[in-house]
């Protein structure tokens, strides 16, 4: 499967890669951080990844034991299972820019041309 | 719960302690770490702060009954339980039965981005599952410090570590957190500041090349403890920790006296040897026999049937074993009957704790009832003046605790004063011998003095000390008007009294035949003169007859004359007087 993902991920017009994205958000309780980072993402996912993604949110309150396998420490932690490699990113995701970064989903030159 | 029944051995008003069941570290802490609070313990790299931590967690879970979480952030479930196998703890069991819970948090900072506020919920709720799943009372973070690697905002996260601290005393748990040593703080960063209960420090210290560790209680608030620096090592069995000073000076004293193997020796310790249990030092310059008199002292153990245990720290036990076969001591039959066994090492293999740890378990092991350091003062290759005494303070303590005699050799460099042993160690002994060599008249010679033995009437005689061939004796040393002699100069000395004495009874001879030819020559005088005497004396006798016989003649005579001229009287008398009248007849 991690292949196939890839083989499939070639840029498109906005430079992101087409395929379907799998992303987790860790959160312990319906904590103000985590609304936030749950509406923050929403608002992310919508307007960079619309209809190639899945959000699944993570309560540890209600399930401690899959803290583990995910390695969660900061609350609240987004991890995007999909398209490898995985990646975290911590906090409400309140920094776009950040967040855009961490997912890999600006394209390199775009955020070196914004960076200054 | 077990643990309640150690809680109870201490006063209700103490603090309540933890015990870490690791050796020593509680006779420190008078009972273990705070129960229910953080300890901080910090170090260095490689000084044993996990292994320090894995052993709280498993003699909590095996001796204790309290079960454990260990949180790792640097190494693997594998890894720790490979590594904690070495020393003997069988973690995996103790996971399987859910004594401990292993989990290992593994943080890369390449893989995180940080978008906004964040906390460690993930950790406390992570750290809360683990604790609940086996009702663990004990809690190990190794090394929470992993965190500031791994997490970028160092202020949320010392927030989020001083939350830890509370949640952790909380819930109630006895938690132990590593961390690193720093330059300026006790820890790289500054955690000190957040466990303020209890911080323990641990060193590995490299002196003279020879790597010792020592443990140190920095702080522990509410309750008394050890300051010192304490040497811990770590064995086959764990962490040690060998504090000083706890052992007390309470142990027995046995009136039993043992014999040294040397008669003479024994006779100068009032006749009986040594006491048992005692402490025996002895010291001498090179090459004067102190480890055959530590041999013989070991095979006359062995000859009682009691054990003993040869610690030798610069020969091997074959050598020892050829040498002392030339001063008529063979040993091997000891050591096949299991009465005698020597254990030989380096004093510069491992430090001076390792080497008091190794000897401590070759007489658990053993058990001997005499026990032999020879050379004491090879130790202090290993380790300071100051370790060495104390060393070697702490195994007389705990062979006198064990009513073992022991018998230390030290080596004295010619030219220090004899009297001084190198390590200062004398005041601890019971006993004291010293061996000299006295040079003189082209050789030298050895001589056995008693400085001091404890508790009993010794001789203050210096004896000559003599290996030969049938083994060691002891000499009176010739004392004289010339000082005390030895070897040779003693022989000969003793060699002109004999010619001296020689000498005179010869005269006293010659006297007594003087005497008897001046006897004979007088007798011999007194008869020529009682001969001359008695010659005289018959030529007085023979005068006299010769006077008689003539005042007879001339009587005759007369009386004839008489008769003639007819005085008729007188004749008629004298023929009465003697009526011979023949030779008046032929005379007429």
């Amino acid at each position: 499967m991690k292949t196939k993902t890839v083989r499939q991920r070639k840029p498109d017009s906005n430079g992101r890669t087409a395929k379907l994205w799998q992303l987790r958000l860790y959160v312990a309780g319906q904590t103000p951080k985590s609304l936030t980072a749950f509406g923050n993402l929403k608002q992310i996912c919508e307007s960079h990844l619309k209809d190639r993604y899945r959000i699944e949110v993570i309560d540890l309150l209600e399930q401690p034991h899959l803290s583990k396998g995910d390695q969660i420490l900061a609350i609240p932690t987004l991890v995007r299972k999909l398209p490898p490699p995985v990646r975290k990113i911590i906090g409400d995701l309140s920094d776009t820019e950040r967040v855009l970064v961490g997912l890999d989903l600006r394209p390199v030159d775009l955020t070196a041309t914004k960076a200054p | 719960m077990k643990t309640n029944d150690h809680k109870s051995t201490f006063p209700a008003t103490r603090l309540p302690k933890c015990p870490t069941g690791i050796q020593g570290l509680d006779e420190i802490t008078g009972g273990g770490l705070p129960r229910g609070r953080p300890t901080l313990v910090c170090g260095g790299a490689g000084c044993g702060k996990t292994l320090f931590a894995a052993e709280f967690l498993v003699r909590g879970a095996v001796q204790f009954g309290e079960p454990g979480v260990f949180m790792s952030f640097e190494e693997t479930e594998a890894e720790l339980k490979g590594n904690v196998a070495l020393l003997g703890f069988d973690l995996a069991s103790l996971v399987r039965r859910k004594k401990i819970l292993l989990d290992h948090v593994y943080i890369e900072r390449s893989e995180i981005q940080e978008t906004g506020e964040y906390d460690l919920e993930g950790l406390f709720v992570r750290l809360n599952h683990a604790i609940d799943a086996i009702g663990a009372r004990r809690v190990v973070l190794d090394t929470l410090e992993a965190l500031f690697a791994g997490l970028p905002n160092e202020a949320i996260l010392r927030a989020e570590l001083r939350r830890l601290f509370r949640w952790l005393k909380n819930k109630g748990v006895t938690a132990l957190i590593s961390a690193e040593s720093g330059r300026e703080h006790l820890t790289r960063h500054g955690l000190e500041e957040y466990v303020s209960d209890c911080v323990i420090v641990l060193d590995h210290r490299i002196n003279e090349q020879i790597a010792t560790r020592h443990l140190r209680v920095v702080k522990y608030r509410g309750s008394p403890h050890g300051t010192n620096e304490y040497p811990f090592l770590i064995g086959d069995d764990g962490i040690s920790v060998l504090p000083i000073t706890s052992l007390g000076l309470n142990h027995a004293a046995s009136s039993e006296r043992i014999a040294t193997g040397i008669p003479r020796l024994d006779a100068m310790l009032g006749g009986q040897g040594f006491f048992r249990g005692s402490s025996i030092l002895l010291t001498g310059t090179p090459g004067t026999g102190k480890t055959s008199t530590a041999a013989v002292f070991a095979q006359a153990a062995a000859r009682r049937g009691e054990r003993a245990l040869y610690f030798a720290f610069e020969e091997s036990p074959s050598q020892i074993m050829r040498n002392m076969q030339s001063i008529g001591l063979r040993l091997e039959p000891w050591i096949k009957r299991g009465l005698l066994r020597f254990h030989s090492a380096r004093p510069t293999l491992y430090g001076l704790e390792m080497h008091l740890a190794i000897m401590f378990k070759e007489i658990f092991t053993f058990k001997p009832a005499v026990v032999i350091v020879d050379p004491m003062t090879s130790l202090l290759i290993a380790g300071s003046e100051s370790e060495t005494k104390a060393m070697v303070t702490r195994l007389i303590d705990f062979l006198k605790s064990q009513q073992i005699t022991s018998l230390f050799t030290s080596l004295t460099h010619a030219g220090n004063p004899l009297q001084q042993s190198e390590i200062a160690i004398s005041s601890l002994m019971d006993s004291w011998l010293l061996v000299q060599d006295i040079e003189g008249n082209g050789e030298r010679n050895r001589v056995l003095y008693v400085l001091k033995a404890r508790g009993m009437a010794h001789s203050n005689q210096s004896r000559e000390f003599l290996i030969s061939h049938r083994g060691i004796d002891l000499v009176d040393a010739y004392i004289g008007p010339g000082g005390v002699l030895t070897g040779a100069a003693r022989a000969a000395q003793s060699a002109r009294d004999k010619a001296e004495t020689l000498a005179s009874e010869q005269e006293a001879a010659r006297r007594q035949r003087e005497l008897e030819r001046k006897r004979a020559a007088l007798e011999r005088q007194i008869a020529a003169l009682r001969s001359e005497y008695e010659a005289e004396e018959e030529e007085l006798r023979r005068l006299g007859e010769q006077v008689a016989t003539r005042t007879r003649v001339l009587t005759a005579e007369r009386t004839e004359l008489a008769s003639l001229r007819q005085a008729d009287a007188t004749v008629a008398a004298s023929a009465r007087d003697d009526g011979k009248p023949k030779p008046k007849d032929k005379k007429r």
